[in-house]
């Protein structure tokens, strides 16, 4: 198949992502979207939540646009800037832009990455206002009415730096994620990769181990993503040892001790 | 070629020499006339080798030279260095005596020395077992070193060396085996019954016990076999390496009735009974010991604790569940604990809590403790449901008593609470290791108007400082001419409009973007407090930290103030005037004003803790900067070269981990030594002491833009 190539606001999602509900999650999120509320994920890495963004996009049959936050964006990238081409200044819409004058559903991932100007055009999205600033075309742009707004941030691993104002937060519904149960996660992981319960079992087990060691030379213990692409190996034939060594151990330290360490308990279970 | 041998004469001249022979009256005849037999190459050796001992202890210096050369043509140039420096690290710890000892037995070296390549040792291994053992659920274990392995159930103690078998990675599985099977016994409960008073009841208390470790031990097994095959695995193919049976013989029906998921250790101990009469088989190697009075002290201890940092924590959670609700509602009244079937626990449940039927999640550190108790009682019981009254617990309960440092001065000499820093000795070329005892104190607060009496003396360099450090400061500004950016560059393009225009190549250079600031600092300021200072010096030390303090808080780099000083190396001190996280306040200020020069410079452990302190800081650049007026020297040992290359070399171990560090002094004979200590542009001296604090914030600003 030949890569298409697509205009964010025209890419639809459209075969169900499998997506495994923990709580009502789903419900609220449905609910939140459909009064028009934004939403804030909280929650580790790799524990589904851009996961969940496509399996509501495509239940809500929304074109999804995800902005992967980081320290250099600024406000002129989420809105937009003017670009000069052929001797003429034209104006672009950034990703935010497009997604509130299309209705489309826009996802910034790890917000608290992004600079501060960014809540400038975050805010009177986010509350009853639903506009967007454009100061540099004098111009505010209302929301379409399909138009939904979610931010994600990790409550672990950021610096004091690097925390939620209150201001922001309260104008979110928040979901908080964490890892699914031990019986969900296995469920998961089989569902995701086909591999034997056994063998998902035991990457639960696994994971659990390096989650103990959070905050004890790991900064975070394995996702569930983690575990997925583990089971994927071992599905396609690689021993779990050595999956276990390449797709977990290796993703959580540099440190030969820890990387020992590591190794050591996942050849306990396996 | 090789250079022509010395004379047995030479030799002589030199050992005379190196040994002192004058004041030690040692006869040198018979070791130089050995040694003028060897060649260049190994006389070269040897007396190099004297020569780095001699400073130790002369003795030692005079044996090491004795017995290697009996014993040179069959050994290796790599075990005598060794051996030679395990001696003088046996003399640091010990004294003479031992280290003597150490020195007249070769043999026993080579045999540990055997061990320690063919064997694993507790060192090597509790850096890759503790966070594996970490790793593993339950409680949070302790690994420590000791003559046997057992547990007391806080902490698993591990021999030193292993090297029951040829190889280290073998010894290591032996190691693991041991760790996981004393972690067994606190995870699935073998300590849950009243042991001791059990075995007491058998004619043979000792026998009963051996016999209930080895039931226990085939019990854990089992678990392990369920819970860890991989492990289980593992064990099973060591014990096959060791030439151990799987199972002692004729113990096969009562290793099988411990298998199931249901066993408990009351089963092991109501099967002592029946193997009472059955041949007493040979312990396995990995079980360990089984100290079940050592065991029960600390669980007695714990569960004590731990009851009341339950309740209290209960206490906590009502009080804030109080708070959130409405005043008309009614108040929170009853805890409760709900069982919730859980395969991966090793009961098959877990608990959740409520309060009034309400979930409730506690904290983690509350887990925590739930586990904790739940290992020890099997249970919660419903005593420890009831939140703790005001003061019904007194506060040693839950609060880690230290003992203060400053009973150093008074007589009880201790190390708790103190970094050990190792220390450079250039003759022996060599460590001394864990050699200097450091504690961190706080500089007693002086609340006077030192400070305001310095801001108003320097009125005018505070302005000037405020002046010039403001305009250091990086704000955000705009850059123009960019390829990319937030907006158009309007005048870049006019111009290259009418570039366009004429006919010449238009620029892609149209845009403005935002520049930030990226001045990512962290400076350590490091301020000689020792007696030398009295007077003078130390005023313009203290007017020096208030300008350069002001001068930073513009900047708004991170920074901490530590003064040094100490006496001898059981006493070295870091007064803290401010620390990393601290703000400019008060009580910094009152800290300033309150710095009083102490007793003499130890320089090396004041860089080296503070290396360690910077290194803690997130930070792109780390400056450590040395406020001094002279060369290190302390009360006995610490002169002349052996001070500067310590300090020479505790820098460059700072710079080797990316720290930049820099010397002010006003020492005129600074350019004498600071080329060797700081390197040839790392330093500055400043002649008048009067104009320090007017130097130290310029300087400052030079090295930092």
């Amino acid at each position: 198949m030949q890569a298409r190539s697509l205009k964010p606001e025209e890419y639809r999602i459209l075969d169900e992502p499998y997506y495994r509900p923990v709580g009502d999650e789903v419900q609220i999120f449905e609910a939140a979207y459909r009064n028009q509320l934004p939403v804030l994920l909280k929650g580790p890495t790799g524990c589904g939540k851009t996961r969940f963004m496509e399996y509501m996009a495509w239940r809500l049959e929304r074109p999804l646009i995800t902005v992967s936050c980081h320290d250099d964006l600024t406000a002129a990238d989420l809105v937009g800037r003017f670009i000069i081409t052929g001797g003429e200044t034209v104006w672009v819409d950034g990703p935010l832009a497009r997604a509130v004058r299309h209705g489309g559903i826009c996802y910034l991932d790890e917000v608290v990455e992004a600079r501060k100007d960014t809540t400038v055009v975050i805010h009177p999205l986010a509350d009853d206002r639903r506009v967007l600033p454009m100061e540099k075309r004098g111009e505010v742009l209302e929301a379409a009415e399909d138009f939904g707004l979610t931010i994600s941030f990790n409550p672990g691993y950021q610096s004091v730096l690097k925390d939620l104002k209150p201001s922001t937060r309260q104008r979110f519904v928040a979901l908080e994620f964490d890892y699914p149960s031990a019986e969900v996660e296995g469920e998961i992981v089989m569902a995701e990769t086909g591999v034997e319960r056994e063998v998902a079992d035991n990457l639960v087990k696994f994971a659990a181990m390096t989650r103990n060691l959070k905050g004890n030379g790991l900064e975070e213990g394995a996702s569930t993503r983690l575990l997925v692409h583990t089971a994927k190996l071992i599905a396609a034939g690689i021993a779990p040892l050595a999956a276990c060594r390449s797709a977990v151990a290796q993703a959580l330290s540099d440190d030969p001790e820890m990387l020992m360490a590591v190794n050591e308990l996942s050849a306990s279970l396996f | 070629m090789e250079k022509p041998p010395l004379t047995s004469a030479t030799v002589r001249q030199l050992l005379d020499e190196i040994l002192e022979v004058e004041f030690s009256f040692i006869n040198t005849a018979p070791v130089a006339e050995a040694m003028g037999q060897l060649s260049h190459g190994e006389q070269h050796f040897l007396l190099e080798w004297v020569r780095r001992i001699a400073p130790t202890n002369i003795e030692l210096a005079h044996q090491f030279a004795r017995i290697s050369l009996a014993r040179l043509p069959s050994l290796d140039h790599d075990l005598l260095e060794s051996w030679a420096l395990h001696a003088m690290d046996t003399y640091d710890r010990s004294g003479l005596l031992p280290a003597m000892r150490v020195m007249k037995n070769l043999d026993g070296y080579m045999e540990l020395a055997r061990r320690r390549t063919s064997g694993a040792t507790f060192e090597q291994v509790a850096r890759v077992l503790l966070p594996f053992l970490h790793g593993l659920a339950g409680r949070r274990l302790k690994l420590e070193q000791a003559e046997e392995a057992f547990t007391d159930t806080e902490t698993i103690y591990l021999p030193p060396v292993i090297a029951l078998l040829p190889t280290v990675e073998e010894n290591f599985v032996l190691y693991k085996g041991m760790t996981v099977v004393l972690w067994a016994q606190t995870r699935f409960g073998t300590f849950l019954v009243p042991l001791s008073e059990s075995l007491e009841l058998f004619p043979d208390p000792a026998k009963a016990l051996r016999l209930f470790h080895m039931l226990e031990t085939l019990r854990l097994q089992a678990c392990l076999a369920r819970e860890l095959p991989g492990l289980f695995r593992a064990l099973t193919r060591l014990k096959k390496g060791l030439g151990e049976a799987d199972v002692p013989p004729g113990w096969e029906a009562v290793a099988n009735r411990l298998t199931a998921k249901e066993v408990s250790s009351s089963d092991s101990l109501d099967l002592i009974q029946e193997v009472y009469h059955l041949p007493e088989p040979d312990p396995f190697r990995f079980q360990g010991r089984l100290y079940p009075a050592k065991a029960e002290a600390r669980m007695a201890e714990r569960i004590t604790r731990e009851k009341a940092l339950f309740r209290m924590a209960l206490a906590q959670t009502l009080d804030e569940v109080r708070e959130a609700r409405a005043k008309r509602e009614a108040p929170p009244q009853r805890f409760d604990l709900r069982k919730v079937p859980d395969e991966t626990q090793p009961g098959g449940w877990r608990l959740e809590m409520e309060l009034d039927g309400q979930p409730v999640s506690p904290p983690e550190e509350v887990r925590g403790l739930m586990g904790s108790i739940l290992l020890d009682l099997g249970e919660i019981p419903d005593e420890y449901l009831v939140p703790a009254g005001p003061g019904e617990y007194p506060p040693r309960l839950f609060r880690e008593e230290r003992p203060d440092p400053d009973e150093v001065w008074q007589g009880t000499y201790h190390e708790e609470g103190a970094h050990i820093y190792n220390e450079w000795d250039f003759r022996r070329q060599h460590y001394h290791k864990k050699w200097c005892v450091v504690r961190e104190k706080e500089v007693t607060p002086v609340y006077d108007d030192f400070v305001k009496g310095v801001l108003e003396k320097h009125h005018g360099q505070v302005r000037h400082l405020r002046k010039t450090f403001e305009a250091m400061r990086e704000e955000e500004r705009i850059l123009r001419r960019q390829p990319h950016g937030d907006d158009v560059d309007i005048d870049a393009l006019v111009e290259a409009l009418a570039d366009a225009k004429s006919g010449c190549e238009m620029s892609a250079r149209l845009f403005t973007r935002m520049h930030r600031n990226d001045r990512d600092m962290a400076v350590a300021f490091m301020v000689d407090m020792s007696g030398s200072t009295r007077g003078w010096i130390n005023d313009a030390e203290r007017e020096s930290l208030v300008l350069l303090g002001k001068a930073l808080d513009i900047l708004g780099d991170r920074y901490a103030i530590y003064g040094f000083s100490g006496m001898t190396r059981k006493r070295c001190e870091l007064y803290r005037v401010k620390a990393f996280d601290e703000p400019n306040d008060e009580t910094v200020q009152a800290r300033i004003s309150g710095i009083r020069p102490k007793d003499y410079t130890r320089m090396g452990f004041a860089i080296r803790h503070l290396s360690f302190l910077l290194n803690q800081v997130e930070a792109r650049t780390r400056l450590l900067i040395t406020l001094s007026d002279g060369k290190p020297d302390d009360y006995n040992d610490y002169h002349g070269e052996y001070g500067i290359e310590d300090t020479r070399r505790a820098l460059l171990e700072a710079r080797r981990t990316g720290i930049h560090p820099f010397c002010i002094t006003i020492d005129e004979q600074g350019p004498e030594y600071l080329p060797r200590m700081y390197g040839p542009a790392s330093y500055a001296v400043v002649d008048d002491v009067r104009s320090l604090p007017l130097k130290v914030a310029d300087i400052y600003r030079r090295l930092t833009t």
